[in-house]
């Protein structure tokens, strides 16, 4: 039997507590062992505007946000006028009846369920919030569950503060017998599970994979949807021995990481698009350098200062392109917020192994999307693998060489890999320059010219890259290879495609699916031999004009049959992929791009879009040609 | 760590590179005082890191025997930043002109100042952009003719000394590489100023700016040491920083009494100390403190 899932959607003006709201639920029916996936999608406001939090909530892990409502709790009356429509058949709305009322009728088979929170509650005179915390209780119930998840979470929260515990307990018990009287529960009621389960953000686990795979120093520029990970780092940096700065902009954060790098530390740092562009040339730095570097960009909707508080996979053109000239770089983009843990141990790994510049492409849905994942998954000791580094000094401490051969920095190997000694050795000075030099760094830019060893360095550079991919699993099929279609993806959409995929082989489309972790070094060979035998290939990204897409034809030559684009703001759900999978088979069109459509939504404020209900598949006759 | 067997000597830190600067040129002054204040003060060559911004001062460190980074145009301080509070068991020197530092990198160097960490700045100000053969500089004069201001500087001057007062430096000195032995002195103080520490040196380019040549200097220069300033004095200083004209003076301007305590001391990070010796491995116990604040 398919386990069930429920889907609550909070929303509020910026400044309503959506988000302690969404923190207290979410931690609770995680105490009571149900699985978490929650997106927020919201303005760039501090007061005001519209924020709309969704939860998926099962005992088995659900991958993505989902894409209908189940329960809605609306903390204001915008927010009960915009989603109500979006309510399935059994759904429920919750809402403050002493505030507000609906101005439509809700539709057919959909709850009102009213609360009214003054006579629930006497602190709601004092506290306007409390209203939040009676809803959370309401909705508990609604979904099957018992108080006790609710109950440990609000003795936790407020730990420090007995009379807030027995105020909001006293409101949240009241919100649960009230719909316990009142209501009727949805009809899929959550199986409560004894399984613990951490909530996390992918911008927590990025910082935190970090700090255990061996980072001592993380500078940033507050920039969002980066911004958390400076956050932990700065909350945790004592207690770790973390050297954590907060400095004046991007060009000084990869300059200040590269440097702490190049004493012999592990450093990262972290920004999305914007920032990524004033950090261009210091990647070029960090390649002729050959002083390792992990650089985290979490994406969101561009050009420019774009949307800032939307999501977008579209700074791929942009990690290729970063710096003039060539060098060896990888580009990683992790899969899920799980895989946002474990990705920056691997990044450091080939960073130091190769020397060279490591981007991770994150995004805003993963950054800032919570999921529960299993503790267990999380207490994890890395592998450090600092590659060719050399820390102790062997012979005398005078400064002087030792006799025998001099240290060569930049030494000619078969690998291209050139031990590296930490400054600060004896016996080991040498100077390190952005300008093209030799293998003793004695740089060959100011001579006439000199040809041939110009063109040894570079080699040497990138020769580093020939072994990259031993160290990067290639991407498996998942399905069968003769499916009718085979979807493939990059980076965050990895949990959005796997759910696309099923309910395409439920509805008779035999689908298969691939995911591509490792931009660069790519795959090809690999990728060539799966998609060469594919009957039909769809390439589903999260931007306009199929950066990936073009990629994969540049690396393997393979063409897709079909596209399915996203790039207004909000992430892909499971019901876009499989109205544009049907949209390519049905009328053979190219490129079908989706929306999260705000045709059809009823408020009386038309600022920002709700979330979908509809799914609408918009302009799917445009074809794009590629250039 | 300075090594006792061994009494260090200028040669000790010369390079078997020879600057290919134009004879004459002031940066060698720069470069020569340099050696002379290394070894004065007993620094082995692998525990000084000398950075370089982009431009023909920033190649000093291809110069001089120490681990060097030539990095970017205007970066230095940000690398050397990063560097230090990496390693701060090491002496830093930054070295570069006033394109790199007061032109392209000026934010830096403003917060590099009030981060107050522990570096010593040694800008060779020429006035000019000698690299790419002679442009308009942050401190070239208003009014002076170049390849990009044919019809004279519009702009005003930059003055980096006023600037770094402003800016919470604790050790602010201008020299003048036509005089090397005083040149030394502020070179061996500023090195062991706990914090950040300036020195601008006037460098003359004898190619590309035969304005500010030499002569122009020898005439107007006078140093504080010969008058009754006292460094102490934050007022008398920027009084001191202002003056520019038929007279202009070189010298410690400034030197903070209580200087701040540098960066490196204060970050909660390296309470252990340094950095880089540090153990990457966090322990069982802290790991699982870590998970459980998200359950």
């Amino acid at each position: 039997m398919k386990e069930p899932d429920v889907i609550v959607g909070i929303g509020g003006a910026a400044g309503d507590g959506v988000a302690s709201a969404g923190n207290t639920l979410a931690l609770s029916v995680a105490r009571q062992g149900q699985a978490v996936y929650a997106y927020n999608s919201y303005q760039s406001v501090i007061r005001g505007g519209h924020s709309w939090l969704r939860m998926r909530i099962s005992a088995k892990k659900p991958l993505n946000q989902g894409d209908q409502v189940d329960a809605l709790i609306a903390l204001n009356k915008d927010t009960l006028d915009r989603h109500l429509q979006e309510l399935i058949v059994g759904g429920v709305a919750l809402y403050n009846s002493a505030k507000l009322q609906p101005s439509y009728e809700p539709p057919q088979g959909v709850q009102l369920c009213p609360l009214p929170v003054p006579d629930l509650t006497p602190a709601y005179k004092e506290l306007p919030v409390m209203q939040n915390t009676v809803a959370v209780g309401a909705v508990i119930f609604l979904m099957g569950l018992d108080f006790t998840g609710l109950e440990s979470v609000l003795e936790s929260t407020f730990a420090k503060k007995p009379g807030v515990v027995k105020v909001n307990m006293e409101a949240a018990r009241a919100g649960y017998d009230y719909a316990a009287v009142h209501f009727k529960p949805l009809s899929r009621q959550l199986r409560q599970t004894s399984q613990h389960w951490a909530m996390v953000t992918g911008n927590e686990l990025l910082a935190m994979g970090a700090a255990f795979a061996g980072c001592k120093f993380y500078c940033a520029y507050p920039m969002s949807p980066a911004t958390h990970i400076l956050e932990w780092f700065a909350a945790h940096g004592k207690e770790l021995g973390v050297c954590v700065r907060q400095v004046e902009d991007e060009i000084s954060v990869i300059n200040m990481t590269i440097g702490a790098n190049h004493m012999g530390a592990r450093g990262m740092c972290a920004t999305s698009g914007g920032g990524l562009a004033l950090m261009t040339e210091a990647i070029g730095l960090s390649g002729m350098l050959e002083t390792p570097v992990v650089v985290v960009n979490v994406q969101r909707a561009g050009p420019s200062t774009g949307v800032p508080t939307k999501t977008e996979q579209g700074d791929l053109n942009q990690a290729f392109g970063a710096s003039q000239g060539d060098f060896p770089r990888i580009i990683i983009a992790p899969l899920s917020i799980p895989d946002c843990f474990t990705t920056p141990a691997l990044a450091f790994n080939v960073a130091d192994r190769y020397q060279c510049p490591v981007i991770i492409l994150s995004d805003l849905l993963m950054s800032e999307g919570n999921e529960t994942v299993d503790p267990a998954l999380l207490d994890v000791e890395f592998q450090i693998d600092r590659g060719e580094l050399i820390t102790a000094a062997p012979g005398g401490a005078d400064g002087r060489e030792a006799a025998g051969e001099p240290y060569l920095r930049y030494k000619d190997t078969e690998s291209g890999i050139s031990p590296r000694a930490v400054p600060g050795l004896p016996g080991h000075v040498y100077v390190a320059a952005s300008d093209e030099h030799d293998e003793d760094g004695v740089l060959i830019s100011d001579v006439f010219t000199d040809t041939v060893r110009r063109k040894k360095m570079a080699d040497k550079r990138s020769r580093k890259m020939a072994t990259v991919l031993e160290h990067l699993p290639a991407p498996k099929l998942e399905g069968p290879v003769d499916a009718e279609v085979t979807l493939v993806g990059w980076g965050s959409t990895w949990g959005v495609l796997t759910e696309a995929v099923e309910r395409l082989n439920r509805e008779g489309i035999s689908a298969s699916h691939l995911q591509v972790k490792f931009l660069v070094p790519f795959h090809a060979t690999e990728v060539s031999a799966v998609l060469g035998k594919s009957r039909r290939v769809i390439v589903v990204e999260n931007n306009q004009s199929g950066q990936f897409a073009r990629h994969l034809r540049a690396e393997t030559g393979i063409v897709a049959h079909g596209h399915i684009r996203k790039y207004d703001g909000e992430p892909l759900e499971p019901k876009h992929i499989v109205a544009g999978v049907k949209e390519v088979l049905k009328k053979g069109t190219e490129v079908v791009e989706v929306l999260s459509t705000e045709a059809g939504w009823r408020t009386e404020h038309p600022t920002g879009t709700s979330g979908d209900w509809a799914g609408r598949l918009v302009a799917a006759a445009s074809v794009s040609t590629h250039r | 760590m300075a090594n006792a067997t061994a009494v260090l000597e200028v040669k000790d830190f010369k390079a078997e590179v020879q600057p290919d600067w134009c004879p004459g040129c002031g940066d060698f002054g720069v470069l020569n005082g340099l050696f002379h204040a290394c070894a004065e003060l007993g620094r082995q060559p692998h525990e000084v890191l000398v950075v370089s911004g982009i431009g023909c001062s920033s190649n000093l460190p291809g110069f001089f025997r120490s681990y060097g980074v030539h990095s970017l145009h205007g970066r230095a301080l940000p690398f050397a930043t990063g560097a230090k509070l990496a390693n701060h068991g090491l002496t830093v020197i930054v070295t570069g002109g006033d394109g790199d530092g007061y032109g392209i990198g000026l934010n830096h160097f403003i917060q590099a100042m009030r981060r107050n960490i522990d570096l010593t700045y040694i800008v060779m100000d020429n006035e000019t952009y000698g690299l790419t053969t002679g442009q308009v500089s942050p401190t070239s004069e208003t009014g002076m003719i170049t390849k990009t201001t044919p019809h004279g500087n519009l702009e005003g001057m930059l003055n980096p000394l006023a600037l770094a007062l402003a800016s919470g430096c604790g050790y602010v000195a201008r020299g003048f590489s036509g005089q090397p032995k005083h040149l030394l002195k502020l070179y061996t103080d500023a090195i062991q100023h706990p914090g950040f520490a300036l020195i601008d040196v006037f460098s003359p380019c004898v190619t590309f700016n035969k304005h500010n040549s030499y002569e122009w200097f020898r005439k107007r220069l006078y140093r504080l040491e010969d008058t009754h300033h006292d460094p102490n004095d934050f007022h008398a200083a920027m009084d001191a920083a202002l003056e520019w004209g038929e007279k202009i003076p070189i010298g410690l301007f400034y030197r903070d009494r209580n200087p701040r305590p540098s960066l490196h001391t204060q970050d909660p990070g390296l309470q252990a100390g340094v950095l880089v010796y540090q153990p990457v491995r966090v322990s069982n116990e802290q790991r699982r403190k870590l998970v459980e604040e998200f359950m």
